[in-house]
């Protein structure tokens, strides 16, 4: 049931397919689809080993090793989830395009010919910008994997004749494999989804297509095949990795054990140090550096009751969604567990894949779907001669809603499975065998254990639904702007120092979820 | 012969912190050795010295004449062929249980590992698990493959830090009498790690008991228990009460329970005021000579029954009496002493 609501939106895009005789599909086959096919295949190989060697890199250094400020930078370096993609692009150009500051700086210094500086609005530019703010989500499930791995693993390793690098390459990163693929897939997701990022930067992918599509040729039907090409290369992902694991499957052997880092000495202790505080500073620091000084510019005409309604819109519908999504991805996961037939399977393949479907897609799909829901009952009350004006579903937040919560429920069920899988089914067997309602089961067994995956489900839920940009332009009822379409408004109009103010204000309320994650997890 | 180790003063610390200080130890030629001692006291981190896990800040390690481990310079982990087995199992999730115990074999061609995987398997009574996953294993399997895994390369030495206490009783006593008979078969030194003095009796040849960083004493199981040389061993190993005495003769001692009798000598002048230490076993019943005592508890051990006994004086006593000497607590029984090994300590 909960599939079927996730499916339909997929089905009614797909079904784009079904109408012959499109010629502006032709005409894009035969010009632009090569083009967007090779950006976007270089998007996702550059961001991929990106965002990979940053977040695999960078958890090895923060867990194994011993440096100056290990256990600082181990929670430092999640910050930067809190910075929107499209926030990272628009600083990224605002301050290192050649009108920027850097620039400008270097031109002073050096005069007109006197430096090499990079194109910024380049390939290796949008892969930089992405990869910057994507890795956390290699490098937090990663971080937990060699976590619970323990010292033992590599020590056998060792004590079997490989050398320090040999056991990470063969035994560490092996074992966290599964880790490491969640958070690249997801990274990779959100690469694929993305609009605002690539929108700023001028490079062409499937979502700008699909968006000039719809509002430049107002043709739904080759956004909604563009769309679904993009559907078929998540899918080719996502059915590989789960061919992958295979047999192997990872369950806790033991209890985890303490960790003895690596000492780093001399050069290594400091290279270690610079590594971890570079990615820190250029993902971080230097961006919110930048655009507090630009919200402090404009920061007497923007800060007024405008804003803090939009604030108030963006945490409303966060917190929803995020509820509804977990409940969801809970009920899904236990479906997986317990009904393991090839409905069930398939239904949740599908229904997690609506986090790759593009914003405007999804919401695109949302509409079509909810105004013939509209229209029928429309219908019935007509029948039963009542008066209802037309838009009951599609003119509310329902449908924002559910768009939500579609897009994001693999966010959620990432950790939720996940977590679901660490409990061997014999607990909730035990707990029947004294005598546990599957209810009783459930609140004491399951919730408590599951408690740090639901969280963080909740939390990555929260903070992605505040950072969505196109479907919530396309499906906010009247009056519920949120900071992100704020951004995108004046982002649009080269305003940067106005789309300052959201975007600050996004960062600081991502931050709360990501320091309460960071708690979480030293704790354990 | 391969595989003797030399542990000559060593110190390791973490920090400002020493958890062990001017420790030495040294065994060889296929001896099954045991370090036994309450948590903390740094027995896991001697081991991982030995492996190369944690350098030293004094003394030396030598394995085979070879000097593996000095102030300053840590001959790294794989270049020192030591096997390795952990209370965790270890097993790699990844690779199936062949791939697991071919793992170390680096020199092997495909074929040459898959026949030393199924002759390790078979040692470790395994041989029809070649291809499944560790999580598919019970505990107890799974450790038996990480103890084929750690053999397989022939190493001179082996280290297991508490390899059987992740395990239920009845499973542990028949893993580790198999684990030994495997180990004597291959003729490995070994050195591993317990809490659980059971174990340490059972697998040990020779027992170093620890404490705050030290060992107390290295000796044969037997002697640890009739002859520790401290108060510390005598109360971590085994158990027993310790009564007021005084010396009598270099063998002889008066206490409430009348003139006990040893066969070692003390070099103590006479009247030395001293502890005694009474094993259960020490305490008979003794209907003619016996002093009456009060019996506060009993403990039913299936072949034995073990009495807490209270002395006229208000000493307390065990004793530990076949099992068809049944009396209730509360009555009264009539004991005496025979304590062939008589342990004092100086007050």
């Amino acid at each position: 049931m909960l599939a079927m609501i996730v499916v339909f939106p997929l089905l009614v895009v797909f079904s784009g397919w079904m109408q012959t005789g499109n010629t502006v599909w032709q005409h894009l086959a035969e010009t632009v689809l090569a083009d967007l096919l090779i950006n976007t295949v270089w998007l996702l190989l550059g961001v991929g080993v990106l965002v990979t060697i940053l977040g695999v890199g960078l958890a090895w250094l923060t867990v194994m090793c011993e440096f100056p400020g290990c256990r600082l930078f181990d929670w430092l370096l999640m910050l930067p989830l809190a910075v929107p993609a499209y926030v990272m692009a628009f600083v990224a150009l605002g301050t290192m395009d050649f009108a920027g500051p850097v620039q400008s700086t270097l031109r002073s210094m050096l005069g007109h010919d006197g430096y090499w500086f990079p194109e910024v609005r380049s390939t290796g530019g949008v892969i930089t910008a992405m990869s910057l703010v994507l890795y956390p989500y290699v490098y937090m499930l990663a971080r937990s994997s060699f976590l619970t791995q323990g010292n033992s693993l590599i020590e056998t390793a060792r004590s079997l004749g490989l050398s320090a690098w040999g056991a990470f390459f063969r035994v560490s990163i092996p074992t966290a494999r599964p880790a490491i693929v969640a958070g690249l897939s997801l990274a990779l997701m959100e690469t694929l989804a993305d609009f605002g990022t690539v929108a700023v930067f001028n490079y062409d992918t499937f979502t700008t297509a699909i968006y000039k599509a719809w509002f430049g040729l107002f043709n739904l039907q080759a956004a909604s095949q563009l769309a679904s090409f993009l559907l078929v290369f998540v899918l080719i992902a996502l059915t590989t990795e789960r061919q992958l694991r295979g047999r192997a499957r990872y369950h806790e052997t033991g209890r985890s054990n303490r960790i003895f880092r690596y000492r780093l000495n001399g050069w290594r202790k400091w290279g270690a140090v610079m590594a971890a505080g570079l990615v820190l500073v250029i993902a971080f620091i230097v961006p919110v550096l930048q655009l507090g000084l630009w919200a402090w510019e404009v920061m007497a005409e923007d800060l007024n009751s405008r804003y803090w309604g939009l604030l108030w819109h963006t945490l409303v519908l966060g917190g929803i969604a995020a509820a509804l999504t977990v409940i969801s991805a809970m009920i899904l996961a236990f479906a997986r567990r317990y009904r393991a037939d090839l409905t069930i399977k398939s239904a949740v393949n599908i229904a997690t894949l609506g986090y790759a479907l593009p914003g405007s897609v999804l919401a695109v799909g949302i509409m079509l779907a909810f105004t013939s829901i509209d229209n029928f009952i429309n219908t019935l009350a007509a029948l039963a001669g009542l008066e209802i004006s037309g838009q009951i579903l599609t003119g509310s937040v329902f449908a924002l809603i559910i768009a939500y919560v579609v897009r994001f429920l693999a966010v959620a069920y990432g950790p939720i499975d996940s977590g679901l899988g660490r409990i061997r089914t014999s607990l909730a067997e035990a707990a029947h065998g004294l005598g546990a309602s599957a209810m009783t089961t459930m609140f004491r067994v399951y919730m408590p254990l599951l408690r740090p995956g639901l969280l963080t489900a909740g939390l990555l839920v929260l903070v992605d639904v505040m950072k969505e940009m196109p479907a919530t332009m396309l499906l906010r009822p009247f009056g519920w702007d949120t900071l992100a379409v704020r951004i995108h408004e004046m982002t649009s109009e080269g305003e940067w120092e106005r789309a300052a103010l959201p975007a600050i204000t996004l960062i600081l309320v991502g931050l709360v979820p990501v320091i309460i994650l960071v708690r979480r997890s030293a704790r354990h | 012969m391969a595989g003797t180790l030399e542990i000559k003063n060593i110190r390791c610390s973490y920090g400002r912190e020493t958890i062990v200080d001017n420790f030495s130890l040294d065994f060889s030629d296929a001896t099954l050795n045991c370090l036994l001692g309450p948590s903390g006291c740094g027995k896991t981190t001697v081991l991982r010295a030995i492996a190369g896990f944690e350098p030293i800040q004094a003394g030396e390690i030598i394995l085979d004449g070879r000097v593996i481990s000095s102030r300053g310079m840590t001959v790294p982990p794989e270049q020192r062929g030591i096997g390795m087995v952990f209370q965790d199992y270890a097993l790699f999730p990844h690779l199936s249980v062949a791939d697991n115990v071919s793992f170390g074999l680096h020199k092997s061609g495909k074929t040459e590992k898959r026949r030393i995987a199924e002759e390790m398997l078979e040692l470790v009574g395994l041989e029809d698990y070649l291809d499944r996953y560790p999580h598919e294993l019970s505990g107890g399997q799974q450790q038996r493959v990480a103890v084929a895994r750690a053999l397989a390369p022939h190493p001179p030495l082996i280290l297991m830090d508490e390899p059987f206490s992740n395990l239920d009783v009845d499973l542990r006593e028949r893993l580790v009498l198999d684990i030994r008979e495997v180990l004597r078969q291959r003729q490995t030194t070994t050195l591993f790690v317990t809490h659980d003095q059971g174990e340490a009796f059972i697998i040990g040849e020779h027992v170093g008991v620890m404490h705050n960083g030290c060992i107390m004493q290295w000796d044969l199981p037997y002697n640890l228990y009739h002859e520790p040389c401290n108060r510390f061993v005598a109360d971590f190993i085994g158990q027993g009460r310790l009564i007021e005495g005084v010396l009598a003769g270099p063998e002889s001692v008066n206490t409430s329970l009348g003139l006990l009798k040893g066969n070692c000598a003390y070099a103590w002048p006479k009247d030395t005021r001293v502890d005694v230490l009474l094993r259960p076993d020490d305490v008979l019943l003794d209907v003619e000579g016996g002093v009456d005592c009060l019996i506060t508890d009993r403990h039913f051990k299936g072949a034995q029954i073990m009495y807490t006994l209270r002395t006229p004086h208000g000493d307390e006593l065990l004793s530990l009496m076949p099992s068809h000497l049944d009396i209730n607590a509360g009555q009264k029984v009539r004991v005496g002493i025979d304590a062939e090994h008589l342990v004092m300590f100086r007050q």
